[in-house]
């Protein structure tokens, strides 16, 4: 019995980590600058391949992935810097700007990268609970997630930049009229957004065959978590993690994959029905 | 004539004047005589160009005119083309019934197209969520489809075969005196021509109607529209519904057309094109869209021949640069120009 309730709780802990670590860099970017990166696969690809290289070279995994995540950043920022930042006042032009982005580095990645690539097999082996067993690394990957969601919590909440950042998304021109550098916010939030996501893909890449097109299998999920979620982050991330968690897990169970990822859709259509602004704007919205 | 025009033409449309019209009526002429100067293949590979402008047709009602941001016509496209698909290939179609097959592709599509417009546009969900929800539907689908290859997915006897796409359903065929007409090459490209322009021409009488203002001022301001004592949300979902039909009607075409259709017609990076073709054009005009459309597919086409990833890659850029450079569209900025050398012509 013990063993039936762990299995649940740890497939559970799985997809929630996957919905978590796919959205927290698209929920920065689009909870401060209004902006729905639609290169977000990109950057999570990046995170991937930079990992991957990194780790045939010999570097150990946990720096790989340290290097995956700071390399998707520094994309990011140069990104932000060249393109995004004349688009702030148009941010349906900046989704298509970044979608156009997104083909040509998937596409130029098929020329040069070619089809596939060998993985590198997922450390840490596994251990058995009652008559299951199950891979260690998958509850590194659940830590990992509550790790970004307690790290964006301090990161908001505690620091200096945590607030400036809050001051320029509730009102910029007032910021800017107080000192804040907005222009260097955006910069900083558009690049802690793409590192997130080369986390994600540094994190997933032991788990998964490696191809250019990859970035789409964390679309979905990291697109449907986000508009659940809504636009504050630190409110609405988490509970859209656990409600969508909890329907996939179930669904995954009874019917399997692909009907998990459609109930997922299903269950975001409901509820923008009844909560257009997503769980963060029901509970902003309650709690004041 | 005047009167004809009169509908055709107002404030929602460039291109009004006798200068326009005649241009227009040149560049159909050329279209009907195309056949005579070409060869079957490559007027067979027009007709597939011009079925695939009915999608940014839609797509430039929706979102030029009345500010709807679908990333997901190609889900009512491929809706389309797997119904008419399981109707024709279990009813063994042949003859008129197979045009009854696609009108039951479009039907069921623009059905689920309206229940998820219901469902988008009741809640009010706003454009950048209107375009993401949508984009996740399309590429769940991709997703769905994409996994039916077990002999168990099929309806009747139509076999959905996962990620290779359904085959074997039969062309359209047109019922003539005792006989039947394939609409294959020649006779699908006059079919289509005449489809486009029906559409084309419809589509104008609708933007520059009452329905197509209301249309526009939606666009402009929700708000302003719905104190006016207009019902927004009745006006959106029709819109969406009629676009999303426009999608599904190419989505049908194509299927007929090619006798195929696969999971990847509603996945990446198919989900992209309907965008930048419409981006690229002009969004906020059907004349722009129809003409700009249609010269992408072609050049894109071109290209393709040599390496798709080459293509593709020219359409992330024109999208990229369109925006960054011309955010009304490349062929709308021309048309403009046209217009003010046409009225320099006359007056």
């Amino acid at each position: 019995m013990f063993a039936e309730i762990f299995s649940i709780a740890f497939q559970f802990a799985d997809v929630f980590a996957f919905l978590i670590l796919a959205a927290a860099g698209l929920a920065i970017i689009f909870g401060m600058m209004g902006i729905i990166n639609m290169a977000h696969g990109e950057f999570i690809t990046c995170g991937i391949y930079v990992t991957v290289i990194c780790v045939q070279h010999g570097v150990p995994l946990p720096l790989a992935q340290a290097i995956g995540a700071l390399s998707a950043g520094l994309v990011g920022i140069v990104l932000e810097r060249t393109i995004i930042r004349h688009l702030y006042h148009r941010p349906l032009d900046s989704i298509l700007a970044t979608w156009g982005i997104s083909l040509m580095v998937t596409q130029g990645m098929l020329i040069v990268l070619g089809s596939s690539w060998q993985g590198i097999g997922t450390p840490l082996g596994s251990f058995a609970v009652g008559g299951y067993t199950f891979s260690t690394y998958r509850l590194v990957l659940f830590g990992a997630a509550v790790g970004v969601l307690i790290g964006l919590y301090l990161i908001y909440m505690r620091t200096n930049y945590g607030v400036m950042a809050r001051a320029t998304m509730q009102n910029a021109d007032m910021a800017r009229a107080l000192g804040v550098r907005t222009q260097r916010m955006y910069a900083i939030s558009f690049g802690l957004g793409a590192a997130l996501a080369g986390l994600c893909g540094a994190l997933y890449a032991p788990t998964m065959t490696l191809i250019p097109t990859m970035g789409i299998t964390f679309i979905i999920e990291s697109f449907v978590t986000v508009v659940v979620g809504g636009a504050n982050v630190l409110l609405g991330t988490a509970p859209a993690g656990i409600l969508l968690g909890v329907v996939r897990t179930i669904l995954n169970a009874w019917y399997g994959q692909i009907a998990g990822q459609i109930g997922l859709l299903i269950t975001v259509i409901i509820v923008i029905r009844m909560l257009p602004e997503g769980v963060s704007g029901w509970l902003s919205r309650r709690g004041g | 004539m005047t009167p004809m025009l009169n509908v055709l033409n107002g404030p929602q449309t460039l291109g009004n004047g006798r200068f326009f019209w005649t241009g227009f009526v040149l560049v159909l002429m050329f279209a009907l005589g195309y056949p005579a100067i070409s060869d079957p293949y490559d007027v067979g590979n027009i007709a597939y160009l011009l079925l695939s402008t009915l999608t940014a047709l839609g797509l430039s009602l929706m979102w030029g005119y009345a500010g709807m941001f679908s990333f997901g016509q190609t889900a009512f496209f491929g809706v389309a083309g797997y119904t008419y698909g399981v109707i024709s290939i279990n009813l063994g179609a042949s003859g008129g019934l197979t045009f009854l097959c696609l009108l039951g592709g479009v039907a069921v599509a623009a059905l689920f197209a309206a229940l998820l417009g219901y469902f988008l546009i009741y809640g009010r969900v706003s454009g950048v969520f209107f375009g993401i929800v949508t984009f996740a539907t399309t590429l769940a689908l991709a997703a769905f489809f994409g996994q039916t290859a077990g002999p168990e997915w099929a309806i009747g006897k139509a076999r959905f075969n996962g990620f290779n796409g359904m085959i074997g359903m039969p062309p359209l065929e047109l019922p003539w005196l005792d006989d039947n007409i394939v609409l294959e090459g020649i006779a699908l490209y006059y079919f289509v021509l005449c489809l486009v322009l029906v559409v084309y021409l419809g589509l104008r009488i609708l933007v520059n109607s009452r329905f197509g203002n209301v249309l526009v001022a939606i666009r402009e301001d929700p708000l302003r529209t719905e104190l006016l004592g207009y019902d927004v949300r009745k006006y959106q979902l029709i819109t969406f519904v009629v676009g999303s039909a426009l999608a599904a009607l190419s989505g049908g075409l194509y299927t007929a057309w090619g006798q195929f259709i696969p999971p990847a017609s509603m996945g990446l990076p198919a989900a992209a094109m309907p965008i930048i073709w419409v981006a690229f054009s002009g969004r906020q005009d059907l004349t722009a869209t129809l003409v700009g459309t249609f010269l992408l597919l072609l050049v894109f086409q071109t290209i393709t021949v040599y390496s798709q990833q080459y293509a593709l890659i020219l359409m992330g850029f024109l999208l990229l640069i369109t925006v960054l450079l011309v955010p009304s569209g490349f062929v709308i900025g021309v048309g403009r120009l046209l217009g003010r050398l046409g009225r320099g012509v006359t007056s």
